[in-house]
Parts: structure tokens; C-alpha cells; sequence
């Protein structure tokens, strides 16, 4: 039912009744709310499988109760057997690569604020929206069920039933490929030992979903913002939170097809007989291929095609999960600096630069991988000049902050941890895309620090900035700035005393996805090492809890909040706290200025909003003209 | 460089007020024509919009399964090129006869002869339908022949390609039979009419891609072995 | 709070440089031709890291303890919106560097990988399966026997496929352990029987992927002094036991080289595991 205003544009009126208000709803707002619960809930997931990975590398040989209890197939008397362990490397990464950053960063604040930022009533497809975070939900509920497929044994044996394809069972936690599924060691099946069954079925599956999910959203996201930009708001006025969210959805829209593309040859090589990245005359577990039915006949499969189909998304994919991040930190440090962004022209460019080379550069993870040696080179040369745009926005952060006043806000505070994060986790990417170091340090723990640093902690703050700064906004009520600054004191020490020693176990040798480096001598000296990162993880992880209780307390008691308490300039502090169904009750605003308008010489406050008919911004022509 | 000295009061905006007098009229991209509500020919170009955005996304995703195509066929010994089976010559003729009639509808209905339109969205239906018709009997001749999904990397790639495609196609079918089903509710309001317009426009858009790719497709499986 | 902040910073920068410079965990120490170069670029790498790192955080910290806002009325920011000066110079200042490690760091990549072994290199085969690593060795005819897939037979301890049929396979052996002389260049051909593996020793400065369905070609030169064992690793998740994928890379004299290459499998192996127990692990 649609209610027609005078010019004739279709306008829904506000839902009514709890399931369209709160759980099948087209409002954005809505939307990014759940997709940000999503993240919530598979991100303690992903932090708990870390925790128990942690307590089998720093302890070996330990019984633990609480795995004897729960997984006994797995954990026997409990101890983790090796699969399990894999299974845990397995499920981590994925749920955290997929269902922790490339939904709450995008689909949650970039669904909750693009509209309102470009000062539109809502997404350009409300229902498109609706799907697509329905479709990742479900994506989400697959990859669970990969747990239980593979792991307790009565769950195991009533999947088991449903025929061949599910039968796992295997006492894992899901399958063991590692979050990449390299074939093909993913695509042989359970003749390549545990965790091949059934559980990789559902993986594959389950990302296939996400993948279609995430394409929805992205498409929406594009359109909204080519489409919908209120009067005024001209693209080089937008907020960089925009810029991001933008380049992501077009880097998503680009990648996750291709994840899609080779998720189905994988799904065809493991369940219908094909040889996409199976090769011939393999042997495996005592089976010559096509001499026994578990191992049928493949030939002339190309184990490292999936690399490239796999990587080529994957690349991006990592750009996806720090990008908006990057636009919030901008964003916040200006709001809080009193200051405008330092070269938003130079940022954007930046953003378009790193978006675009992260196209090119999928090869450095491939550089031993067998493919020619002439194209790592290629790939090497790029991957360092992809250091250039991201070095160019750190100096512009700092620029943001040069001549700054400060305000040491909770939400300030993770942006700033962004920017330290971000240099100490990008900075050894000098090192490991040179293809000739990456002969010693493929495959160990500095790998492991360099992607833990960017990805699982600066695009992380990134997350708890904006969930601090935004709070107010989506909740009408404030959350508690005390415990925020403990939140943020404990977690910033904690994380680089969980992942810089990492870096030097990597440099003596320490390999990745080792269920145990007891074996090697080599290793020996760096046991206290592996057990300070687990103290450090386990009190990083414990304070996290504080987080959690912070949202959820101050959703209810939290106090109320105004309109704008951070005094910020742009379209979403416009509105009431919360917004309204329609976003700006009615009346869209006009744009007059641009977005990060601080401190602006002869003006009476110290900010002037983007909607400010009034204020005279310098190096505007005459009254609200036009941009440079 | 102005010193004035302003207010932040926020801005009066009349209800449906344009560019009244005494507002200049901020400069920028934001909405072309003024106005607190959306102008509905700009509302309507996001369903056409929406659709090239999409349709990169499918051009991605075909592109890395012909990226995988070209891989396999250049590297392995164990390549045996399929016989072309004829069926697929009317399932050209049939697509591009399909797009024919989807443009000529597509135009009807820009000339407001909704019936006419009507008519020949349900001709691209009928030609769309027997494509797959086509392909299934495709599909029934190479199993016939004993060659199926797995039977060696050719015959892999033509049941997934134009499986993948008919798949796709019938999407664009379900939009075609939307398209029909709306075009019956009568109605003479203007937004309505645009939105209509540029829903007929972004299955079109759809539709000329599908057969772009049947014909690449094609080309691609019995022409590049 | 920017004091606490910057001070936090500037310690956890200190801590993180100081356990790089201390070196107390660090790379074992190099036994191969080309480790040099690469150390020497690894170093000349963490130096541009390490600087770059320390400035960061430095200006940060710097930053968040000068200017804080001080509640002032009145006391506001600087109004800039950047200056094209400044991007121009950082952005081609860093562009410079860091394409300048890159296009060095080719070189090390480029002697090793993009030359074949030289005539005369001693070759060996390596075939890697779940879990367990094999070496082929050709024997005196310097010929490598043929190998079929169809002939494995792990239970009957051919895990190669070795034809017994074949002339050259004669004196052909195959050990769990890899035996290479010092100071001659060494040809691997790499291949698997399963998945992915990855053949790595730290003291090499090296590792590759094995990947079944192709035999990739390698070789590298072991500094004439570097007689000894060395644990061999696999690098690439290969299943449950990949962290147990454990063999030894034994570097032999010349004449040790030529003696065993005169024995046939029996009293190869066993000579193998005389070197084994003969040779220390490295303390360094």
C-alpha cells in the first residue's frame, strides 16, 4: 500500500506491528541493526574457537573437562586431536572473515547510514535489502550446521541419514581446509581424510549463499548512492564514510562472483565426479583415483586455478573488510579533531586507488604456489605500490590531527587505535610482498600477525569506533563513556601483546595451521612466546564482554541523547535520535556545504553543518555556491 | 572571503517548495530538478541502474568460469571437444528472435500502446520458454550419447555454462511473466507509468545481455577448443 | 588523556622495536648460496619498517599530546583543508621507496627461480604425500627410473611407483630423508601423490609448493661449509597431520655424495641413518 505525495513518488508509510517493525523489515535502519546483531553473535563464535585454539598451542597435553564434555569424538579425554584443531582454524577464519567483517563494517553501519548521509529516505531496493540480510542469515545458520554435521555424534547421526552427501561425523567442528579450501585437498572428499565430508559440503554451500547475499547488498548500495543523493549533496561533498562504502560495494560486486564462479566448480569436483582442480594419477589414503568408489576417477584438473578464482576474490575481499573502516576513521577523527579531514580529494583518490589495485595484486599470495615465476614479479611490484595509497591516508589522518583540539571521546580514542593499528598491521606488508622474502615467510606466523593486525583489529576498532560514535544516533540514548575507555584501554595493549610477538615467531620459523610445534626443534625456544600472545588473548578477549554489556545495557538504561551530542556537521545529526521511519520526517535536507566544515574562520560554533543555509564557508563561491 | 557573521539556525524549507524565490538554488549533483520529494523520473532510472549494476556482477561471475574454461583447455591433455550438437542453432535463432520481440514491446509501450505491449511480452515468453526447450533437448542428445557433466572436461563446461545460462534466462523469464503481470493493472498515473517504463527497460536490459551471452557462450564452447 | 595515550603509544612502540633489534627470536642461521642476498634485503625491508613504524606512531603520539582540546572558548582548530604541496611530496616520496625495495628485492627472487639448474647439478626427486616425504635418488646411471601412479603401493612400501621393471631404476633409492652434497647446485623436481604440500628447511632461505598434476623444477647451492642436518617442514595444509610431516635434510661432503650414489637402496638407507645419527641439529 503506498501513499502518493503531490509529485507523485511512492512513499511507504511506517510499519506497524513488531515482525515488520523489528524482524522482516525494509526499513535500513532495521536492517543494519540486525545485520550488526549477526556480527555480535558470530563473532564470539569466531572468538571463542580462538580461545580454544590458543589453550592447545600454549598447553599441550592438557585434559580439559570442558572439551571432554562437549566434543568427545573430537576431544577425547580432553585433548583436541589434530582435525580438531583444523577444524577450529577452519571455522575461525571463515565466520570471521565473512560473517564478523564483511557484514557489520557494510551491510550493518553502511546500511544504517548511507541513506541518511546522502540525505535520502532509504535504500534505492528496501525489499532487495530485506533479502539480502535474510539470505546471509541463513548463510550464517549453514556454516553452524557444518559444525554439527562434523562434530557430535548424535547431531552427526541424524544428518547421516539424509544421505551420503551428509555424512561427516568425523569429530571435528566443521571441516579443515582452512578458511582458503585449497583443492585439492577440499575437493577430493572423505578419502582425503577427516573434515572432508560432509562439513565441506556445507562450507562451500554456505559461502555460495553469503556470496549471493552479498552481491544483493552491494548492488543496492550503488544504486542508492548513484540515485539518490539529496539537492546539494554532489559526490565530492559526501562523507568518506560514503566513499568507502561505496568502493566496497563495487569491489564486492566484483569479487564475491568470482568466489561464486569457483564455489560451484569446487561443489561439481566434490559431488559430481568433475576434475576442475583435481588432477590425475593422484593416490591418496591407499586409492589409486578411479579404482574404488569413495575415490572416482579425475584427470586433468589445475590444483592451482582455485588459488586464482579463490584469490581473485579474496584480494578484494580483504579491502572490503578494512575499507569502511578507514571512511569511519576519517569521519570520526575529523568530528573530533574540531578539524576538517586533511585532503579529502587526496583520501578519495586513495580509496579509489587502493580499491582498484586490490585487483591486481591477488598473485602475492601465490608466490611459491607453482605458477610462473615471471608473473610473481609482476604481482610483487604491484602489491608494494598498493602501500602508496594507504600511506598517503595515514599522513592525512595525521594531518587531520596536526593543529587539531582534540576531544578524547570513547568513539575518538578507537579511531586513533585505527591509525596506530592500521600502520603496525599494514607496514609488514612491505614484507611480505616481495616475493623473494616470502620464500622464508610464506606460511608462518608473520603472515598470521600481518593479517590479524589489519583485518581482526584495525578493522575491528574501526567497528567500535563507529558503534561509540553512532550509538547515540541509532539508540537515542548514549552509551557509558567510563566503562568505553576501559573497553578501549586494555583492548588496545592487548592486541598488540597478542600479535607483535607473532611476527617474530614467524621470522624463527613458527609455521601456520600447526596443531602442535612440539615435533620441531627448531621451534623449541619459542614456547614462552605462545604462551604470553594466550595470557594476552585471553584477557583481551574477557574484557570484550565489557563491550557487549555496554550496547546491550544502554539500549535499555543508557542516558538519553540528543540530536547531535558530538556536534558533528553531517546529514545524519540532522535528524532526530533515532531517526525517524523516513528518515528526515518528511522533508529532505539541502545540501550547502561539505561534510567535515570545522573550525571554520568567523563562524559562531566551531562546526557548521553540511544543511546550514546561513554559514559562509571560505573557498565556497558567494552564498552556498558550488564546490571546487 | 565573506566574514559575515550567520546563524545555524537550519534551513526553512517550505513543504514542496522548489527553488522558490528567495532561496538560491544550491549548485551540485545532488537531485537535477528541485524539491523535498524525489522526482519520479529520476526515481524510476534506479531500476535501470540497478540492472547494469547487477549485470557486472553476472559478467564477473562467467567470466571466471570462462577464465577456468580457457585454463583447463590450454593445460591439459586430456581435452576431447564435444560435438556440437544442432538443437543449439535453434536455440540461437530462438534467443535472438526473443530479443527481437522484447524491443519491439519495450518500444510499444514507450508509444503507451499497452496492449500491443502486452501482446508481445507474451511472444518473448513463448520464444523464451522454448529455448529452454531447446537446451533441454541439448542436454537429453549428449546424455543419449553417453556424455555427462563429468565425462571429461568439455562436456563439464557445456552442461555448467548453459546451465548457469538457462538459469539466468529463466530469471529473466519470471521478470518477463512480472512484467505481464503488471502491465494488466490499468492505471494513468504519471510515476507510475515511468516506473513502469524503466521496469520494462531494466528486463529489456536483461533480457539483449542474456542473449549477448548465449551468443558468447556459444562461441566460446564449440568455437575456442 | 592524550598524555596517557601518546605515552601508551610511544611504549608499545619502544617494547615492539626493541624485541625486532633484540633478535632473541629471529631467523636460524642461513646455510644456502642466495640467503645472503635475501637477508640483506630482509634487513634493508625491516629498516624501511621499522623507521616507518617508529615515525608513525611517534607523530601519532605526538599529535594526541599536543593538541588537545583545551576547552577554551574560542580556542579552535586550525582551518585547513590540506595542502597539495604536501600530498604531492609524501605521495611520490613513498611511491619511491617502496618501489624501489620492490624492484631490489626482484633480484634474490629472479637468481633463484627464474634460472635453470645448471648441467652438472645434482638431482633428486621428491614426491610428497599425506604425511610422509619421499626422495628419489637416481643412483650411479645418473637416470631416474620410471615411476607410474598405478604402480604405488604404500603397503608394499613402493610409495613412488617405482617400475622394478626398469633398467635405470636398477640402482635407483628412495629415503624418507633428503641428501644433498655442499657446494654444487641442486635440482629438485618436486611433485605429490595427494594435495598440496610444501617443501621447507629454514636454514635454506627457501620453501616451494608441491602440487599434484605438475612437476615443478627447482634449485639452489648450499654454502661449501654447511655440512650437517636440518629439519625439513611441510608449509602447506596438507591434513590432520601436516604439523607432523617431519624429515631431515642432510648436507654431505662430495666423496659422501659419490659413495652413496654407488649403493643400492638396502645400504643407502642405512648409511642414511648412520649420517642421521652422526650429524647435530644446528644450535644456531
Amino acid at each position: 500500500m503506498s501513499v502518493e505525495t503531490h509529485e507523485g513518488v511512492h512513499r511507504h508509510p511506517a510499519p506497524t506491528g513488531f515482525i515488520r517493525k523489528y524482524i522482516f523489515s525494509i526499513d535500513h535502519k532495521v536492517i543494519g541493526i540486525q545485520y550488526i546483531m549477526l556480527a555480535l553473535a558470530a563473532v564470539i563464535v569466531g572468538m571463542l574457537m580462538s580461545l580454544l585454539m590458543r589453550m592447545n598451542l600454549s598447553w599441550p597435553g592438557t585434559s580439559w573437562p570442558i572439551l571432554a564434555t562437549l566434543f568427545p569424538t573430537g576431544a577425547p579425554g580432553g585433548q583436541m586431536t589434530p582435525e580438531f584443531y583444523l577444524s577450529l582454524v577452519t571455522m575461525h577464519g571463515t565466520i570471521m572473515v565473512f560473517f564478523v567483517l564483511t557484514t557489520a563494517p557494510q551491510g550493518g553501519f553502511g546500511n544504517y547510514f548511507l541513506p541518511i548521509q546522502i540525505g535520502a529516505e532509504d535504500m534505492a531496493f528496501p525489499y532487495l535489502n530485506m533479502l539480502s540480510f535474510w539470505v546471509t542469515l541463513v548463510g550464517f545458520i549453514v556454516i553452524l550446521l557444518a559444525i554439527f554435521v562434523e562434530g557430535n555424534q548424535g547431531l552427526g547421526e541424524w544428518f547421516a541419514a539424509l544421505g551420503p552427501s551428509f555424512r561427516g561425523g568425523s569429530g571435528t567442528v566443521g571441516p579443515i581446509g582452512g578458511w582458503t579450501g585449497y583443492a585439492p585437498l577440499s575437493a577430493l572428499g572423505r578419502v582425503a581424510g577427516p573434515g572432508q565430508g560432509a562439513g565441506m559440503n556445507l562450507w562451500v554451500i554456505s559461502i555460495a549463499i553469503f556470496c549471493v547475499g552479498s552481491l544483493l547488498g552491494a548492488l543496492n548500495f550503488i544504486t542508492t548512492l548513484l540515485n539518490m543523493r539529496t539537492k546539494g549533496m554532489s559526490l565530492m561533498r559526501m562523507p568518506l564514510t560514503c566513499w568507502a562504502w561505496f568502493t566496497t560495494a563495487v569491489l564486492a560486486l566484483l569479487s564475491f562472483p568470482v568466489l561464486l564462479g569457483g564455489g560451484i566448480l569446487l561443489l561439481l569436483d566434490r559431488i559430481a565426479g568433475t576434475s576442475f582442480f583435481i588432477p590425475g594419477g593422484l593416490y591418496v589414503s591407499g586409492l589409486l583415483s578411479g579404482s574404488n568408489p569413495n575415490f572416482p576417477l579425475h584427470t586433468g584438473g589445475s590444483p592451482i586455478l582455485w588459488q586464482h578464482l579463490f584469490w581473485f576474490f579474496g584480494h578484494p575481499e580483504v579491502y572490503i573488510a578494512i575499507l569502511p573502516g578507514m571512511g569511519a576513521t576519517s569521519h570520526i577523527l575529523a568530528t573530533f579533531a574540531r578539524k576538517p579531514v586533511f585532503g579529502y580529494r587526496a583520501m578519495v583518490f586513495a580509496i579509489f586507488a587502493i580499491g582498484l589495485l586490490g585487483f591486481f595484486v591477488w598473485g602475492h599470495h601465490m608466490f611459491i604456489s607453482g605458477m610462473s615465476p615471471y608473473s610473481a614479479i609482476a604481482f610483487s611490484i604491484l602489491t608494494l605500490s598498493i602501500g602508496v595509497p594507504s600511506a598517503v591516508k595515514t599522513f592525512n589522518w595525521l594531518g587531520t590531527l596536526w593543529g587539531a583540539r582534540i576531544r578524547f571521546t570513547t568513539a575518538m580514542l578507537f579511531a586513533l587505535g585505527f591509525v596506530s593499528l592500521f600502520v603496525a598491521g599494514g607496514i609488514t606488508g612491505l614484507i611480505l610482498g616481495q616475493s623473494s622474502l616470502d620464500l622464508a615467510m610464506h606460511d608462518t606466523y608473520i603472515v598470521t600477525a600481518h593479517f590479524h593486525l589489519v583485518m581482526g583489529v584495525a578493522s575491528i576498532f574501526g567497528m567500535f569506533a563507529a558503534t561509540y560514535f553512532w550509538f547515540p544516533k541509532m539508540f537515542g540514548r548514549s552509551m557509558n563513556e567510563k566503562i568505553g575507555k576501559l573497553h578501549f584501554w586494555i583492548t588496545f595493549v592487548g592486541v598488540y601483546a597478542i600479535f607483535v610477538p607473532m611476527h617474530v615467531m614467524g621470522i624463527q620459523g613458527m609455521p601456520r595451521r600447526y596443531s602442535s610445534f612440539g615435533e620441531y626443534e627448531f621451534l623449541a625456544s619459542l614456547h614462552p612466546l605462545v604462551v604470553f600472545v594466550s595470557v594476552a588473548a585471553i584477557i583481551t578477549i574477557a574484557v570484550q564482554f565489557l563491550f557487549y554489556f555496554n550496547v546491550f545495557w544502554s539500549i535499555f538504561k543508557g542516558e538519553k541523547a540528543g540530536d547531535n551530542p558530538w556536534e558533528a556537521t553531517t546529514l545524519e545529526w540532522n535528524t532526530t535520535s533515532p531517526p525517524p521511519h523516513d528518515n528526515f520526517a518528511g522533508v529532505l535536507p539541502t545540501v550547502y556545504h561539505g561534510p567535515y566544515e570545522f573550525a571554520v574562520p568567523g563562524a559562531p560554533n566551531d562546526y557548521v553543518m553540511q544543511t546550514d543555509l546561513e554559514a559562509e564557508v571560505p573557498g565556497e563561491n558567494g552564498h552556498n555556491g558550488h564546490k571546487h | 572571503m565573506a566574514t559575515m557573521v550567520t546563524s545555524t539556525r537550519p534551513p526553512e524549507i517550505k513543504k514542496g517548495a522548489g527553488t522558490g524565490p528567495g532561496l538560491p538554488g544550491p549548485n551540485g549533483n545532488g537531485s537535477r530538478r528541485g524539491g523535498s520529494f524525489r522526482d519520479p523520473e529520476q526515481h524510476a532510472n534506479r531500476y535501470r541502474i540497478g540492472m547494469w549494476v547487477a549485470l557486472a556482477s553476472v559478467t564477473m561471475m562467467f567470466t571466471s568460469l570462462s577464465s577456468a574454461y580457457i585454463v583447463r583447455a590450454s593445460s591439459a591433455s586430456d581435452w576431447i571437444a564435444l560435438p556440437m550438437p544442432r538443437v543449439l542453432i535453434a536455440s540461437t535463432a530462438l534467443i535472438l528472435a526473443s530479443s527481437f520481440t522484447l524491443e519491439v514491446a519495450r518500444r510499444k509501450l514507450k508509444a503507451s500502446l499497452t496492449k500491443a505491449y502486452t501482446q508481445w511480452v507474451l511472444v518473448t515468453v513463448a520464444l523464451g520458454l522454448a529455448f529452454l526447450a531447446s537446451q533441454l533437448s541439448a542436454w537429453r542428445q549428449l546424455s543419449a550419447a553417453g556424455l555427462y557433466l563429468s565425462s571429461n572436461p568439455h562436456s563439464s563446461f557445456f552442461y555448467l555454462l548453459t546451465g548457469a545460462h538457462a538459469v539466468h534466462l529463466a530469471g529473466g523469464l519470471l521478470g518477463l511473466v512480472f512484467l505481464w503481470l503488471r502491465s494488466r493493472w490499468i492505471t494513468t498515473d504519471a510515476a507510475v507509468l515511468k516506473k513502469r517504463q524503466a521496469s520494462a527497460d531494466a528486463v529489456s536490459i536483461y533480457w539483449h545481455f542474456m542473449d549477448a551471452l548465449w551468443i558468447y557462450l556459444f562461441l566460446l564452447l564449440f568455437l575456442w577448443r | 588523556m592524550g598524555r596517557v595515550l601518546a605515552v601508551i603509544i610511544w611504549i608499545i612502540t619502544l617494547l615492539s622495536v626493541g624485541l625486532f633489534i633484540s633478535r632473541k627470536w629471529w631467523f636460524p642461521e642461513a646455510i644456502s648460496e642466495h640467503a645472503p642476498a635475501l637477508d640483506r634485503q630482509f634487513l634493508i625491508t625491516i629498516l624501511v619498517v621499522g623507521i616507518s613504524f617508529t615515525a608513525a606512531q611517534v607523530a601519532l603520539g605526538w599529535a594526541v599530546w599536543k593538541f588537545r582540546d583545551t576547552g577554551k572558548p574560542g580556542d579552535r582548530a586550525v582551518y585547513s583543508h590540506g595542502s597539495n604541496r604536501l600530498e604531492v611530496l609524501w605521495t611520490v616520496i613513498t611511491a619511491v621507496i617502496f618501489i624501489a625495495l620492490a624492484v631490489m628485492g626482484q633480484s634474490v627472487w629472479a637468481a633463484l627461480r627464474l634460472h635453470d639448474a645448471p648441467p652438472g647439478s645434482y638431482t633428486v626427486e621428491v614426491v610428497a604425500q599425506q604425511f610422509q616425504w619421499n626422495f628419489h635418488y637416481a643412483g650411479a646411471d645418473k637416470k631416474f627410473g620410471r615411476t607410474d601412479p598405478s604402480l604405488i603401493d604404500d603397503g608394499a612400501l613402493n610409495f613412488i611407483g617405482l617400475d622394478q621393471e626398469d633398467a635405470a631404476a636398477r640402482d635407483d633409492a628412495v629415503t624418507a630423508a633428503l641428501v644433498i652434497p655442499a657446494g654444487r647446485p641442486v635440482e629438485l623436481r618436486l611433485r605429490s601423490k595427494d594435495v598440496i604440500h610444501n617443501i621447507w628447511v629454514p636454514q635454506l632461505r627457501f620453501k616451494q609448493d608441491l602440487v599434484p598434476g605438475m612437476e615443478i623444477k627447482v634449485n639452489f647451492q648450499i654454502q661449501p661449509d654447511k655440512i650437517g642436518k636440518y629439519e625439513l617442514a611441510c608449509a602447506e595444509l596438507c591434513g590432520q597431520l601436516h604439523f607432523k610431516m617431519k624429515s631431515y635434510m642432510l648436507v654431505v661432503p662430495e666423496d659422501e655424495i659419490n659413495a652413496l650414489q654407488a649403493m643400492p637402496q638396502d645400504q643407502f638407507q642405512a648409511r642414511v641413518k648412520e649420517l642421521l645419527d652422526k650429524y647435530p641439529l644446528p644450535t644456531k
